[in-house]
């Protein structure tokens, strides 16, 4: 189901962590809310979800407006940031909660349960107390358990924040699969652009309880509508008032007439590539993104002087 | 995570490893450490046995000295019995009502916001820092004869003053704190991250309180069971006030160890205070049991 977000505005004392927010999520998006800590994304995820109230505006799901009704008669999945796992029940039990406060047959929540662990392959575990699980079962545990209840939204706040980087990127490819197969709206909160990147089909970049821009992956990083957007979604070169990806910078074997000379600070070797810190003949810094072969061929080392070409970068109006 | 976080008086050791580097330094150091160690122990030990255990020890020792007859037939007195009894009703009846309170005050505290929050906290405390004579002065001048609600209990046939109610009532004040105070960290270290994920789940307030909630803080409220159990077993100084301390009617078992130990009965006075001192360790007991058994249920 869709979900909308309308001129939500919400204080915290004297601080706006919403100023007049809307968002909306199409039916079966997988949408990412992007921002650094105090942007007021999670605040946002925690008001359609109906943990907080907005103090002004309204949220809308599936055509319905929602800002009255309370989380529990909401119908939304919401996956914390720490799990929030139930400690004294076991695996099954917490995927269970959700049906059986519904008071449904002993024999339905049974077969559901068992059905959402082969899901997120806890099979072997349901017998299991979460202080006897990895961080990464507890994250599949605690979606099993919001999954249950066959929620009409997901929401999920930092859902993998606090876990190591192996296990986050396969879950993240976990989570962009399983969101293919059960079709169902969600919404999740990141201060990862890879990771927004990788996952969301959608992405909303936050700052300052505000939106800056709403588009694609591909949109956000080829169009950045300011500054904060093309800076916060990937490594950015600041040249003045302008601004310049570190791949765009061409490092050039020979002097085209139009290239400035740099010289070489520092080779950075990150596997496939290659980042390469500058000096301009001005004395600003900047840095380059090439690939192991041409940093090969070019035999980039440190002190070495090489001719540089600078496309033309961006400039944000004020 | 096992069940080592009983309240054990076991003392912990120093931590290890604090030895300077290099030999012979090194050794002395460690012998340094192990000397403050037993040190620390046997201070720790000493101020406990002088305190606690001697006397308790003594009281065992002279309730025993003359043989099992004397100390059954105090035991068998009728007013003995009525006083034992008396004793386990009030609380039995001030315990559980000081539990429901108590969790209901933990949880307004910790988890409600409203004006005047600070000065309830403070309220609640009130119960230790008034001496309990005072707190029996006190329900004497509100409930009495003469006092404020006097006439209109009196009209009514209600006697709380020299009876069971107000002797309920002092113990329930005496004893109101520790339930609060021993629920509130634990529900503050609980965080209200599982509770959220309930309610998002469908669960109601109520279905939420019993089944996420309150198995969260048990071990809190266990202990501050234990700990109003014991206090109200013990009450003298309010209920002393407001029983009006009738043999045989409106006394309770430390009213009556008092008691006779006034009129030099003293096999009465220890064998009584003996069967205190038991009724509190059954009840640490028992409770360190029955921790222990949900512990094992839910831990690894």
């Amino acid at each position: 189901m869709a979900i909308e977000a309308r001129n939500v505005i919400k204080r915290f004392g004297t601080f706006t962590a919403l100023d007049d927010v809307s968002v909306t999520v199409g039916d079966g998006a997988l949408m990412a809310l992007l921002g650094p800590s105090g942007s007021g994304k999670s605040t946002l995820l925690r008001i359609i979800a109906g943990l907080e109230s907005p103090d002004e505006g309204e949220v809308v799901i599936g055509g319905e407006s929602v800002t009255d009704t309370p989380a529990r008669s909401r119908g939304v999945g919401f996956v914390f940031q720490h799990y929030a796992p139930f400690k004294h029940m076991t695996v099954q039990d917490n995927v269970a909660f959700g049906l059986s406060v519904r008071k449904r047959p002993k024999a339905e929540i049974e077969a559901r349960v068992k059905e959402l662990l082969g899901l997120v392959r806890l099979d072997g575990l349901a017998e299991r107390y979460p202080s006897q699980l990895s961080g990464g079962q507890l994250q599949r545990m605690a979606l099993a358990r919001a999954l249950a209840v066959q929620p009409k939204v997901l929401l999920l706040d930092e859902p993998f924040g606090a876990l190591d980087a192996q296990v986050r990127g396969e879950l993240r490819e976990w989570l962009r699969r399983l969101h293919d197969e059960i079709h169902v709206t969600t919404i999740f909160v990141t201060h990862d652009q890879e990771e927004a990147m990788e996952v969301a089909e959608q992405i909303v970049v936050m700052n300052a309880g505000k939106i800056e821009q709403t588009g694609t992956p591909r949109e956000l990083y080829e169009s950045p509508a300011n500054e904060f957007v093309m800076s916060f979604i990937g490594p950015v070169n600041r040249i003045g008032d302008a601004y310049l990806r570190p791949h765009d910078v061409e490092i050039l074997a020979h002097d085209d007439g139009a290239a400035t000379e740099a010289m070489i600070k520092r080779v950075v070797h990150l596997g496939f590539e290659v980042r390469v810190e500058l000096t301009l003949p001005d004395g600003r810094d900047i840095s380059a993104q090439v690939t192991r072969a041409t940093a090969h061929e070019l035999e980039l080392h440190e002190g070495q002087i090489l001719p540089v070409r600078l496309p033309q970068p961006r400039v944000f109006a004020a | 995570m096992s069940s080592s976080a009983s309240g054990s008086l076991a003392l912990s050791p120093l931590p290890a490893g604090r030895a300077a580097p290099g030999g012979g330094g090194g050794e002395r150091a460690d012998r340094a450490v192990g000397a403050r160690r037993y040190g620390v122990r046997t201070i720790a030990l000493g101020y406990l046995a002088l305190l606690l255990l001697a006397p308790v020890a003594m009281i065992f020792y002279r309730t025993f000295e003359h043989g099992l007859t004397p100390v059954l037939n105090a035991i068998g007195e009728p007013n003995a019995q009525h006083a034992f009894w008396l004793s386990l009703e009030i609380v039995a009846i001030s315990v559980p009502l000081n539990t429901i309170f108590g969790i209901g005050m933990a949880l307004l505290l910790e988890r409600g916001r409203f004006k005047g929050k600070a000065l309830l906290g403070l309220l609640i405390d009130l119960p230790f820092a008034i001496s309990p004579v005072v707190i029996g002065l006190a329900l004497v001048l509100a409930y009495g004869k003469t006092g404020w609600l006097g006439d209109w209990l009196a009209e009514n046939g209600i006697q709380v003053i020299f009876s069971v109610p107000g002797m309920v009532l002092a113990t329930a004040i005496v004893s109101l704190p520790f339930v609060a105070r021993e629920t509130i960290p634990v529900l503050r270290e609980l965080g209200t991250d599982a509770e959220q994920a309930a309610s998002t789940l469908g669960a109601s307030g109520w279905q939420t309180f019993w089944r996420i909630t309150l198995p969260g803080i048990r071990w809190g409220v266990v202990y501050g069971v234990v700990l109003t159990t014991a206090r109200a077993l013990g009450e003298f100084g309010a209920v002393s006030i407001v029983s009006g301390r009738i043999e045989g009617e409106t006394q309770t078992l430390p009213l009556f160890v008092q008691a006779r130990f006034e009129n030099f009965d003293a096999t009465g006075a220890y064998t009584a205070a003996v069967v205190l001192a038991l009724l509190a360790f059954a009840t640490l007991v028992l409770m360190n049991l029955l921790t222990r058994r949900t512990r094992a249920d839910t831990a690894v």
